[in-house]
């Protein structure tokens, strides 16, 4: 069974086709990117997983479930959050609400809420976020903050971790660390991973696969293969091309809109 | 004026003094009422300084105006206008706020219901001619004449407000700090932020009804707001939350008892006094 399976699908949001025809798999335990311009639709191929952006069109199955069905399995981490300065909760009460925040009731104190108490603890561990766990969130950095909520998003064991652009607003030593941290994770915890990305080559290293979404579809394969001049031609159905800049960086150029100068 | 003649009753005698000051019926009411309103405030108080509604709070408290004014006018006990009115502002406000995702447009939204609640209490005051030494309390608040009954309603009223927000507090902490990704784990965050604003309105209108509509922020938001500078904690802030709305209170009620000033004046400056040191000492 894959983490996901993905059959013709199509989106649409408010009358018009984000994209169609998408057949994507991604197996257990394997980190993929998704790419793609602004506004191709990265985010919906997220919330459709998730069952909070309904097919249109085609088959999807999470998990051996219809979207939506296994979202207790799955770890998501949406787009751009960032905590206000002022929130004056700690890091570790964050990642706690990740394991039982959905629960109503008073948690009493006993042998269960000792028992959540380590595990929150040895996943900050995991994410390396020990030491300012304890801080409040609102006070600590982008890539402290970006770790953290990465714990929570791990906290309940998922068997798949949805991560939408959680690079973006790091530096890049942070985002190599973190690309780093999700990998590790991914090959540790036997974790399927999709990662939202606006630029590939901080991650590229650590990628089994890409799936790319540009001109209404998606193709997918690994990474060498799709960010090649031929599959993205094909894909956006104008010429592009895809430098390799000598410092390893693939640079493509031609897309259209999209940043000629971006790298992608 | 010198110390002896604002504190016209105090003996300097700690123990003689607090015998006094639990000695005759309405001061013991008195107390009991402020109790169960700090301990509401304190809690609720909390969770709203978290959310960052503490506009929809002030309006709510000139809501409780508004019902109060109109109860007046309708003949009906002011309690029952407190009530009904912070829950048919709190429905108003989660109707004019929506789904909370722009801050300006939801503040935008939430003064404008608060101008119209203001109208409307004055609208109200206007059409009733009746003693106009009541509208001082309504704002300004009194500990005067609370009776055994109103502590008795305070306290069915407060017991399983405090209950549902107990039950709901893990999904209700989730839902202030992270919405988006506590609606994907199936909080209803929308529905959470109904409820919630009805029982900050259930505080407000009990709240009101001893420190007036217009000094209700002084046990709601000042001592919510030095406990979270205190602890970043969630239980321990709002067992401290609690705490500072409970030395509010009762300091404030026994200043107000010994000297010439109004009871809402010295719960306000107390609150403060402890903002400003909550603020110094962190």
């Amino acid at each position: 069974m894959s983490a996901v399976e993905l059959r013709d699908a199509e989106a649409r949001v408010g009358g018009r086709t984000v994209w169609r025809d998408v057949s994507v798999t991604v197996e257990r335990g394997a980190f993929v990117a998704v790419l793609g311009p602004n506004g191709a639709g990265k985010s919906t191929l997220v919330r459709a997983v998730l069952g909070l952006q309904p097919l249109a069109a085609g088959r999807a199955s999470i998990l051996g479930r219809p979207p939506g069905g296994a979202n207790g399995r799955i770890g998501y981490l949406p787009q751009r959050r960032s905590f206000d300065p002022s929130t004056r909760i700690r890091g570790v009460d964050v990642v706690r609400l990740g394991l039982d925040g959905a629960r109503f009731g008073v948690p009493l104190p006993g042998r269960r809420s000792r028992a959540a108490a380590a595990r929150v603890a040895e996943t900050i561990d995991l994410v390396g976020a020990g030491h300012y766990a304890a801080r409040p969130i609102g006070e600590l950095s982008g890539g402290e903050q970006q770790r953290l909520l990465i714990a929570q998003a791990l906290v309940r064991e998922p068997q798949l971790l949805l991560l939408d652009e959680p690079l973006d607003s790091l530096d890049l030593p942070n985002q190599i660390g973190v690309a780093a941290l999700i990998r590790r994770i991914c090959r540790e915890r036997d974790v399927a991973v999709m990662l939202v990305a606006h630029d590939v080559n901080p991650i590229i290293s650590y990628l089994d696969g890409v799936i790319y979404l540009a001109g209404g579809t998606a193709v997918e394969g690994r990474p060498e293969d799709v960010i090649s001049t031929e599959a993205l031609t094909a894909l956006y159905g104008v010429p592009v091309e895809v430098l390799h800049a000598s410092d390893g960086r693939l640079v493509v150029v031609g897309a259209p809109d999209l940043h000629g100068h971006h790298a992608h | 004026m010198p110390t002896s003649a604002v504190f016209t009753g105090l003996d300097w005698h700690p123990v003689h003094d607090a015998r006094e000051l639990v000695a005759y019926p309405f001061m013991q009411h008195a107390l009991a009422a402020g109790t169960i309103v700090a301990v509401t405030a304190g809690v609720v108080g909390w969770f709203m300084v978290l959310r960052r509604q503490s506009f929809a709070g002030h309006t709510l408290s000139l809501t409780a105006f508004t019902g109060a004014s109109a109860a007046g006018l309708a003949g009906v006990p002011v309690i029952a206008g407190y009530y009904l009115a912070c829950g048919a502002g709190a429905v108003a406000l989660a109707a004019a706020s929506g789904s909370r995702r722009s801050l300006s447009r939801e503040s935008a939204a939430t003064g404008s219901v608060q101008a119209l609640a203001l109208a409307l209490g004055f609208l109200f005051i206007s059409l009733y001619h009746g003693l106009l030494s009541d509208l001082d309390s309504l704002l300004f608040g009194t500990f005067l004449g609370v009776t055994r009954d109103q502590v008795l309603v305070l306290l069915l009223v407060a017991a399983p407000t405090l209950a549902l927000v107990a039950v709901a507090a893990r999904p209700l902490l989730y839902a202030s700090v992270d919405p988006d990704v506590a609606g994907a784990a199936g909080i209803r965050v929308r529905l959470l932020g109904l409820g919630f604003l009805l029982v900050l309105g259930i505080s407000v209108a009990e709240t009101a009804q001893i420190t007036g509509a217009l000094l209700v922020f002084a046990l709601l938001v000042t001592p919510a707001a030095a406990a979270h500078r205190i602890t970043a904690r969630p239980v321990a802030g709002v067992a401290v939350s609690v705490a500072l709305a409970l030395a509010v209170t009762w300091t404030g009620l026994a200043l107000a008892y010994f000297s010439v000033y109004p009871v809402g004046f010295w719960i306000t400056s107390v609150a403060f006094a402890v903002y400003v040191v909550a603020r110094a000492a962190t």
